[in-house]
């Protein structure tokens, strides 16, 4: 297992008390694999992924369960180690370029700079691998995009370039935060079939990032919801979107559009909102908006079976699970 | 439409743009990010002055109303937003933020409102997009994202528009909060009759809501027509391409189709001849030097392509 991360907490002080954002998160990443987290906003993903990579910068922030990453833990790890493991072991990517390059160099010197930080090799080594890597990334002409500085590129070669810093040193781990969010659906398509591309081209595993489930359901090979800081619902992505298990996936999957299909006259709709971590009630957190709760609801569900995935829900164990959704055919 | 964008280069934002809508129905306006869009909103609004062309209100030619006369006009129009944050001010109470409209503008008999008036009205516009009356006493940070936009919804309808422009109305919400507002705007526009027009890039929440739509590409309409039509049986390369791109929560059986490459051009310096020729899967010669103009094809429906991808002949 590349990446098994147990019952990862993180409580952040918020207005003088310590306030868990993230509970209990579980889940594993196998080699060359896609594993999607997605939830609303909100719900924590980017707090797990920054805990996962060490960068919980908060004062007074506590961070406990384990996080193993080839086998070694990484929870309690000295800022300087886990500085050596990023960008070599583990690169991350985020929705905004412009945060992992800084606009006074041109692009091509700021991979070439990443490649020789932990890499001894000369300058036009670096060059060389920095050309070919945005070559790989499908940047057209990349000799004359690494000459260019960050804000003269477009969104998409932006993101590109920053795909290629990632992977300049051949991490074993990719963590994309929200990559495509930014980007038009046309570009966000490009980037998507870059990312199925990577394991296959550079051996690479991805914990995707996203809020979309439909980009979810486009790349990952397993799926994990979050809701308000909590595993709702975890397996493999075909299962999980044919037969949702946990009614707040199901209750999302129906609130989407089609995009195909009859146009339902109204749109179903899960009513409120997700309650701040604050405020998350002490049974299950998707109770008050759950169409199916009932008293055993009052009491946090743990992770139980329930078909091919992990569902966090009383449903399953008392012997109701949910009927398989009603998926409109795609028309041809 | 152009902007000036220094060194004395002109951005030409719309292009011979042509389109009427109708009363009663919802267009649906997408495309990519920079198309022109929402110039294109705020066009029809006149809240910004055209370049060139006419744009005519309910038998009124706005386009060079001055804002004097245009005033009277402004209360059968708004607008709403996809921030909904930015546009509410911080330090006033809901109350306020919405009854503002009715304190600037007279009452439909000429003079000002009374307290009663504007009271009654508020209340009324609270059970419409479904805020509780006590929502009137508090501060827009006490609101979630959705709840804002339902704010600047009963705000843009104080003074019973006509028509509303809706500017990516739902992009910053989250899906079971889009449904929410997306079923909202449904609704109003059945209770009130109202007409939209409706900026997404959303193509799937356009087609929950539209009657027609309008697909945009570098400042042009490329494709014009019944919502059904047009993203079921596209005609436009470019529609094709923008329906193939949408992630959608299935899970396929087949591969997905290889995306479209490259990015949008420069709306600067757009290509010559067909403005998306630089990337068409299907281009021929004569798209790089000849324009295809929007042409109606039997179906009703408009195109602007030399070669679309529906049958040029009407069916049996
Ligand atoms: N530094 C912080 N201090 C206090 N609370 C924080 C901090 N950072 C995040 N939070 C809270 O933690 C929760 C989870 O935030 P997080 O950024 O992980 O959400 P997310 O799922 O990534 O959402 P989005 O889709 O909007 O990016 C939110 O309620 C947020 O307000
Ligand atoms: N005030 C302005 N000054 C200069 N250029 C502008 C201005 N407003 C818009 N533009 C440019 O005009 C073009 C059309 O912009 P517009 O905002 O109408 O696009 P849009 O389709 O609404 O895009 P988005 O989906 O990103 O909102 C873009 O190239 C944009 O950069
Ligand atoms: S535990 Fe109860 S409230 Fe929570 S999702 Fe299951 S049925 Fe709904
Ligand atoms: S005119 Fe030519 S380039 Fe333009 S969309 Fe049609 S086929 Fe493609
Ligand atoms: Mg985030
Ligand atoms: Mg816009």
């Amino acid at each position: 297992m590349l990446l098994a991360v147990r019952d990862l907490t993180v409580a952040l002080p918020i207005g003088g008390r310590l306030v868990p954002i993230v509970e209990s998160v579980s889940f594993t990443l196998g080699a060359r694999e896609i594993l999607g987290i997605v939830g609303e906003s909100g719900s924590g993903k980017s707090v797990t992924s920054l805990a996962i990579m060490g960068l919980i910068d908060v004062p007074g922030a506590r961070i406990s369960g384990s996080v193993r990453f080839r086998g070694r833990e990484l929870v309690g790890l000295a800022p300087r180690a886990y500085r050596a493991l990023r960008g070599r072991e583990i690169a991350m990517i985020f929705q905004d370029p412009m945060t992992a390059f800084t606009p006074v160099y041109t692009v091509g010197r700021q991979i070439d700079e990443q490649i020789r930080a932990h890499q001894k090799i000369s300058r036009s080594d670096a060059r060389a691998r920095t050309v070919r890597l945005l070559g790989d990334m499908g940047v057209p002409d990349p000799e004359r995009v690494a000459g260019r500085y960050p804000h003269q590129l477009s969104g998409g070669l932006r993101q590109r370039a920053m795909i290629a810093m990632a992977l300049s040193c051949n991490p074993a781990l990719l963590i994309a935060d929200e990559p495509t969010t930014a980007l038009d659906v046309t570009v966000q398509a490009q980037i998507l079939d870059l990312l199925r591309g990577l394991r296959r081209d550079y051996g690479s595993s991805v914990l995707l990032i996203t809020h979309d489930m439909g980009v979810v359901a486009e790349t990952c090979d397993r799926t994990l919801v979050l809701y308000s800081g909590l595993v709702a619902e975890r397996g493999p992505t075909g299962a999980l979107f044919a037969q949702p298990g946990h009614p707040y996936t199901a209750a999302l999957l129906d609130s989407i559009p089609p995009l195909h299909g009859p146009r339902p006259a109204r749109l179903p709709s899960i009513p409120g909102s997700p309650p701040a971590p604050a405020g998350r009630p002490a049974g299950c957190p998707f109770a008050p908006r759950c169409a199916y709760v009932h008293d055993s609801c009052a009491v946090r569900p743990p992770l139980v079976a329930c078909g091919e995935q992990d569902v966090a829900c009383v449903l399953p164990a008392e012997g109701r699970p949910l009927p398989p959704r009603f998926v409109a055919e795609m028309s041809a | 439409m152009t902007y000036r964008v220094g060194r004395g280069q002109v951005l030409r934002a719309l292009d011979g743009v042509s389109l009427a809508v109708r009363p009663g129905e919802v267009l649906g306006l997408v495309g990519e990010s920079g198309c022109g869009k929402s110039t294109l909103g705020r066009c029809l609004l006149r809240l910004v002055q055209p370049s060139g062309g006419r744009v005519v209100f309910d038998g009124t030619d706005i386009t060079m109303l001055p804002e004097r006369r245009l005033r009277p006009l402004r209360q059968d129009m708004q607008m709403v937003f996809q921030d909904s944050y930015a546009a509410l001010n911080p330090r006033r109470r809901v109350g306020d933020l919405v009854a503002e409209p009715l304190r600037v503008h007279p009452a439909p008999s000429g003079g000002r409102r009374s307290r009663g008036e504007i009271a009654a009205r508020l209340a009324e516009l609270m059970d419409l997009v479904g805020l509780p009356q006590t929502a009137l006493e508090r501060y827009p940070h006490e609101f979630s994202g959705g709840q804002r936009q339902r704010i600047n919804i009963a705000r843009a309808l104080a003074l019973s528009p006509r028509l509303v422009v809706a500017d990516e109305p739902v992009a910053a919400l989250d899906v079971s909060i889009q449904a929410q507002i997306v079923n909202l705007f449904m609704d109003l526009r059945d209770r009130l009759g109202l007409t939209y027009v409706f900026v997404a890039h959303d193509l799937a929440v356009v087609r929950q809501i539209s009657t027609r739509v309008a697909v945009m590409y570098l400042g042009a309409i490329v494709e014009l027509g019944e919502a059904d039509a047009v993203l079921h049986h596209p005609a436009h390369p470019y529609t094709a391409a923008l329906i193939a791109a949408v992630p959608e929560p299935v899970v396929r059986t087949q591969g997905l189709p290889p995306p479209l490459r490259g990015d949008v051009p420069s709306p600067i310096a757009p290509p010559p001849g067909c403005r998306f020729h630089t990337r068409c899967p299907v281009v021929r010669e004569r798209c790089r030097v000849d324009p295809p103009l929007l042409r109606a094809l039997p179906d009703g429906r408009d195109v602007a392509c030399h070669y679309p991808l529906v049958e040029e002949r009407a069916g049996p």
